[in-house]
């Protein structure tokens, strides 16, 4: 007997809920098996990862600070794949709009300019970070270039720029040497939301950002667009739509809102420019979006789970001497069983006795 | 005479990475499966190939432990992408977030560990032949086993029945499951050559290229030899011819940086990442009227049974 | 059904007692989820005969013959090769079961002859091969050359390269699934004379058509399936066109009713020396198409698939663009440089071929199909924002009006039947009461029932002054409904004839790209 998939007549819409859930109890299943290979106490493990953040205000709140960059991301780049463009370098446009806005701060430095710094940066990290996606999107359209490769090649080009700058020109006169811009004046500072905590501004621009997304896609004819020309192009064509334009203004939106992603961390919790500034926000951002479901709400959610894996795994590696890199592997392997079980919304699982099935030799 | 001959050389070294890694997409992508975590496989590739020659003390053992790293990354991968049906563009990329993640489990304990590298080719007389001595006969064997892999599988897909019916399945799935050709399954061999190859490619580094294992050690590697494929145009032979000129740009900008060039290193080390967006722009625009990849390229089959 | 089950099977005991028959299905059920495609089949083929397989579209008869062939797994009875149960897939083909499918199973970019290695076991030589592959195609009169890549070849050649590849297996049974719906009626003849030759050399033949006269001329026994299960087994040379029909259809179909007086008006769509690069890379070169079309008027355009069709439907449509506005005018207005939505605020309305990812997003719901072509000129959207209520209203009011059957109020555009599908999208169109409807194969694939709705309605639309053109492989279907028919040859389209002259002997010699003046004149001499 084998296990065959059969297509279903209609799209599943039990499975579309619950399957993301399926997902993460078979990445936490997977997870166990790991802690204890690593020779680590598989539930004190689960709970330094999943259950000791939620319990202490601060974590939450660091859990909100890193879920909006995620978020943010992951929202540009699931009107791109809803639409079948595949920008993969959010990492690098989040990198290009820190190293604008930052721009702007380190120019302003010990100037006596006055509160619009901050909306200028944020303005100049959303326009760099749209002009930097452009670049492949403009490959895409005009000559056909896969934007899956350009744009990850941005990536590295973006961190280069980076490295180079701080090394370089901007670099803190009075920095010991490190690779760092001066911390930035408190008129290019993103405000914080309490005194003395850790939520910023920031948290309420992603939510407006999420509400906006929710909007466009489910009630707008532009919204439709998108999802229509990711779901049947050649329909899409038919519509009226042109597939095309369409790229360019999400591979734009996208690199914008990772741009603005980009200098929110930079001017928010981290508070100057250095290397490093991301974890791979912009690589776990596609996570995100899928784990999400390319749906609004759905990317809030699983930013903020994603982001309490973040947490959890500093916290497990403080307490159990657990690597970081297990938060990545974990990362990776959620998104498998996502994918996974996201293919049984459209397939169903059918058995056959394999004697039956077409075969023939390929020799 | 020397320095061209070290050029040479160290083209040749860094050409070799890319030229297995492509070759064995390449026999992916000719069946129909467009496989992204060709980086994913590389990077796991190193970390398992520096672990096997560190415990071992054999270069040889080290590069089977890489070929079989890649090949089980690329069994996830079919089993994903080929066995439930998904895309294979997110499939690609879940497994280079996932390798990237596991390779650094793996390497951890390996980083700052030192191995003998894998030794060269030495012939009394040949050997010394100035120029091209080292060239021809002083390499190591990865580079003897690429040029010989591109050979084989050029052999194959042209040559052979099974290369013919590898190609059927990349152009039509439909008609070559009509005919009675177990598509899924050629499929899961290609992509699983694939990760043969690409755990092969990423066993080099830490195995020839520089003696010790550096978590994130590819550097692109993976997504250059995706790139290097569609500039082949789907075609081994290019394939050679593309991978020695990336080779070249690479050892040259390094050149270049030692030279002292006035310009920042950084803008130096970006060029063989901007060189592979040159290169698909003038080559997508060149074959503008048509594409030349095969044409069920990356599309989900699923068997009516 | 028992009662329809008409036991007057003239080939059984008198013609081949003593012999078994070569192939049987016993009881043959193929179940896809709650839906029953075959039902319980018994057939006997019998050696040197010519079986015909009867049916509408979606009756279950490719679901037979591909489970005959094995490529599909039934759920239940067996099939039988001269008395033994068949193993498998491989089995039957090894035994000597050779198929031409309907939709080629051929691969664009390899050569004829890679095409044909295929299709064998690979057990001699490419060169060998290839020197047999002459040699057959010489022998029956199949003409290829085998170095040529398939995708430079007609839809003709590329039956020819399937039938050759099926003969050099020497199969005692061949399979052919609907084989002349691709052919010009002088190919076909060519076709028949080929199977005629089969049949007599003791091979036996499964062809599957819905064509009643070609099932009558051609074929020995005829069983026909409906709904999946089979009606009967007959002579159809003892059957009139008629009865065979109400076999099929298991009714007296809805005869489609002309309006008797429809007049004509202004014209409504023109068309001037368009001529059109190929968009895509094996596409087709559109060459000085003109012709007029008024208000009230049918056209049709005849041809073989893949001789421009779907081209000229893209360039009178706004997918592609020409660079000269007045090479197609609509309403008066040069529109060769608008865009489809454009287009369609003049008032041209548009049902391509293929009803799944071109029509319809299959995987979006019905009122998210009526907004894919109603976002621009109904009402649907207000300032960029969906009004819901409207896209819910098309889709009722497509309900009502032209019979759309499904399973709930609003479900996902690849869940229905292809003719239903085919009478919403339609629908859909005709709803928006456009002056000008452009149609590709209008009930392509759909069953008998549905074909006579949209039949009518394009009738209907055209009596209310619309001018409609429809593009159809369908001979029969277009002198049923044009006023005048043209044919597209090779990218070109030959000037209109009216209905009552256009003979199929004469849109055969279009379609085959004869010119007709010529044999005309041969055939005055001849009377």
């Amino acid at each position: 007997m084998q296990l065959v998939l059969e297509k279903r007549a209609e799209r599943s819409n039990t499975i579309a809920l619950v399957s993301p859930l399926i997902a993460i109890a078979l990445t936490i299943v997977t997870m166990v098996i790991l802690f204890a290979i690593l020779g680590k106490n598989p539930l004190l493990a689960l709970h330094a990862y999943f259950i000791a953040p939620l319990t202490d205000s601060y974590s939450l709140q660091e859990i909100a600070v890193k879920a909006t960059p995620l978020v943010m991301i992951a929202i540009g780049l699931s009107l791109c794949y809803l639409a079948n463009a595949w920008n993969i370098g959010a990492e690098g446009q989040f990198l290009i709009g820190a190293v604008a806005g930052s721009w702007f701060a380190v120019k302003t430095q010990g100037t006596d300019a006055g509160a619009w710094v901050l909306p200028a940066m944020l303005v100049l990290a959303a326009a760099a970070g749209a002009l930097y996606a452009l670049i492949p999107a403009i490959c895409k359209v005009k000559f056909g270039a896969s934007e899956i490769l350009t744009s990850l090649m941005l990536v590295y080009v973006a961190d280069l720029l980076l490295d180079y700058l701080v090394r370089g020109p901007w670099r803190d006169p009075h920095g010991f040497n490190f690779p760092t811009t001066a911390e930035f004046d408190p008129v290019a500072t993103v405000p914080l939301l309490i005194e003395g905590g850790r939520l910023h501004l920031g948290s309420i621009i992603v939510l407006l950002v999420v509400a906006a997304a929710a909007i466009l896609l489910a009630r707008t004819i532009k919204g439709f667009e998108i999802r229509v020309v990711g779901a049947a192009p050649r329909a899409a064509r038919f519509g009226g739509f042109n597939a095309n334009q369409l790229i360019i203004l999400t591979f734009a939106v996208s690199g914008a809102l990772a741009g603005l992603a980009g200098i929110i961390e930079v001017a928010g919790p981290v508070g100057h420019l250095q290397p490093g500034i991301s974890p791979g926000y912009g690589f776990t951002a596609i996570i995100v979006a899928f784990l999400g479901r390319l749906n609004p709400l759905g990317i809030l959610i699983a930013g903020l789970f994603l982001a309490l894996t973040f947490i959890g795994g500093e916290q497990a590696q403080i307490a159990m001497k657990i690597p970081l890199d297990v938060t990545k592997v974990f990362q990776g392997v959620l998104l498998f069983y996502v994918l996974a079980c996201d293919s049984l919304i459209l397939y169903r699982f059918k058995l056959v006795s394999s004697n039956q099935q077409v075969t023939r030799g390929v020799g | 005479m020397e320095l061209v001959e070290a050029i040479i050389l160290a083209v040749l070294a860094a050409s070799t990475p890319l030229l297995i890694a492509a070759t064995g997409e390449l026999v992916a992508e000719r069946s129909g499966v467009l496989n992204l975590g060709v980086e994913g496989m590389m990077i796991v590739g190193a970390a398992c190939g520096f672990a096997g020659a560190w415990l071992t003390g054999s270069i040889f053992i080290g590069a089977l432990f890489g070929i079989v790293a890649g090949t089980m990354m690329s069994l996830i991968f079919a089993l994903m992408a080929l066995g439930l049906a998904v895309n294979q563009v997110a499939t690609g990329l879940a497994l280079t977030i996932f390798g990237v993640g596991l390779s650094g489990l793996i390497g951890a304990r390996f980083v700052g560990e030192r191995i003998t590298p894998a030794v060269h080719l030495s012939i009394p007389g040949l050997t010394d032949i100035p120029l091209a001595g080292r060239v021809l006969f002083g390499e190591d064997a990865f580079v003897y086993v690429s040029v010989a892999l591109v050979v084989g599988v050029w052999w194959f897909l042209y040559r052979t029945r099974a290369g013919l019916i590898l190609r059927a399945c990349g152009d039509n799935h439909v008609s070559a499951h009509a005919l009675g050709y177990p598509v899924l399954r050629i499929r899961t061999f290609a992509v699983m050559f694939g990760g043969a190859c690409a755990g092969l490619a990423g066993a080099y580094l830490p195995l020839a290229y520089t003696p010790f294992f550096i978590p994130g050690m590819t550097a692109g590697r993976g997504w250059i030899a995706l790139a290097l494929v569609v500039f082949s145009s789907w075609r081994p032979g290019r394939l050679v011819v593309g991978a020695y000129l990336f080779g070249t740009v690479t050892i040259l900008q390094l050149h270049a940086q030692g030279w002292g060039v006035g310009i920042p290193s950084q803008f130096m080390s970006a060029l063989p990442y901007l060189a592979t967006i040159i290169v698909l722009v003038l080559l997508s625009r060149a074959r503008s009227g048509g594409s030349t990849a095969p044409a069920a390229l990356g599309t989900v089959f699923v068997p009516d049974r | 059904m028992q009662a329809h089950q008409r036991m007057l099977d003239p080939t059984s005991k008198g013609l081949h007692s003593g012999e078994s028959p070569l192939l049987q299905t016993a009881g043959l059920t193929k179940r896809y989820g709650d839906f029953l495609a075959n039902d319980c089949i018994d057939i006997d083929i019998w050696p040197g005969e010519i079986h015909a397989l009867l049916g509408e579209n979606g009756a279950g008869k490719s679901t037979l013959v591909k489970a005959i062939y094995g490529l599909i797994q039934p759920s239940a009875g067996e099939i039988r090769w001269q008395g033994e149960r068949l193993s498998g897939p491989s089995d039957a083909r090894r035994r000597g079961i050779g198929m031409v499918f309907q939709h080629f199973s051929l691969f664009d970019n390899l050569t004829v002859a890679e095409n044909v290695a295929l299709g064998l076991d690979g057990k001699e030589s490419f060169k060998h091969m290839s020197a047999r592959l002459e040699q057959v195609s010489k022998l029956y009169g199949l003409p290829l050359d085998p170095r040529r890549e398939v995708w430079q070849l007609s839809v003709g050649e590329r039956q020819r390269i399937e039938i050759v590849r099926a003969l050099m297996q020497d199969p005692k049974f061949l399979i052919l699934d609907e084989p002349t719906a691709v052919l010009t009626p002088q190919e076909a003849d060519q076709l028949f004379i080929v199977l005629e030759r089969l049949k007599a050399e003791g091979r036996a033949i499964l062809y599957i058509s819905h064509k009643l006269e070609e099932v009558k001329r051609l074929c020995d026994t005829a069983t026909i399936l409906r709904g999946g299960r089979k009606i009967a087994t007959c002579n159809p040379r003892l059957e009139t066109a008629a009865s065979l029909a109400r076999m099929m259809v298991g009714g007296d179909i809805k005869e489609v009713k002309a309006a008797s007086a429809r007049k004509t008006t202004v014209p409504r769509l023109v068309v001037n020396d368009l001529s059109l690069a190929p968009g895509e890379a094996h596409g087709v070169r559109l060459e000085h198409i003109s012709f007029e079309l008024k208000g009230g008027e049918i056209l049709g355009i005849a041809g073989v698939a893949g001789n421009g069709q779907d081209e000229l439907f893209a360039a009178l449509s706004g997918e592609r663009l020409s660079k000269d506005p007045g090479t197609v005018v609509i309403e008066g207005i040069a529109a060769g440089h608008l865009s489809i939505t454009q287009r369609r605020k003049l008032g041209a309305a548009f049902v391509p071929e293929e009803r799944l990812g071109h029509g319809a997003a299959p995987r979006m719901k019905l009122s998210e199909n009526a907004l894919l072509t109603g976002h621009a000129a109904s009402g649907m959207v207000h300032r960029g924002f969906i009004d819901t209520a409207a896209t819910l209203k098309t889709v009722d009011s497509a309900t009502e009006r032209f019979d759309v059957r499904k399973a709930k109020r609003d479900p996902e555009a690849g869940s229905l039947s292809g003719g239903n599908l085919q009478k919403f999208i339609v629908g859909r169109e005709i709803l928006r009461k456009p002056a000008v409807l452009v149609v590709g194969q209008p009930t392509w694939g759909v069953d008998a029932g549905a074909a006579a709705v949209i039949r009518q309605a394009l009738l209907d639309l055209a009596t209310a002054g619309a001018a409609v053109l429809v593009t159809s492989q369908d001979l029969d279907e277009l002198s049923e409904i044009a006023n005048r028919i043209a044919v597209m040859f090779h990218g070109k389209l030959s000037a209109p004839l009216a209905t009552s002259e256009a003979s199929r002997e004469k849109l055969g010699l279009l379609m085959g790209g004869s010119s007709l003046e010529p044999k005309e004149a041969a055939h005055a001499v001849g009377a």
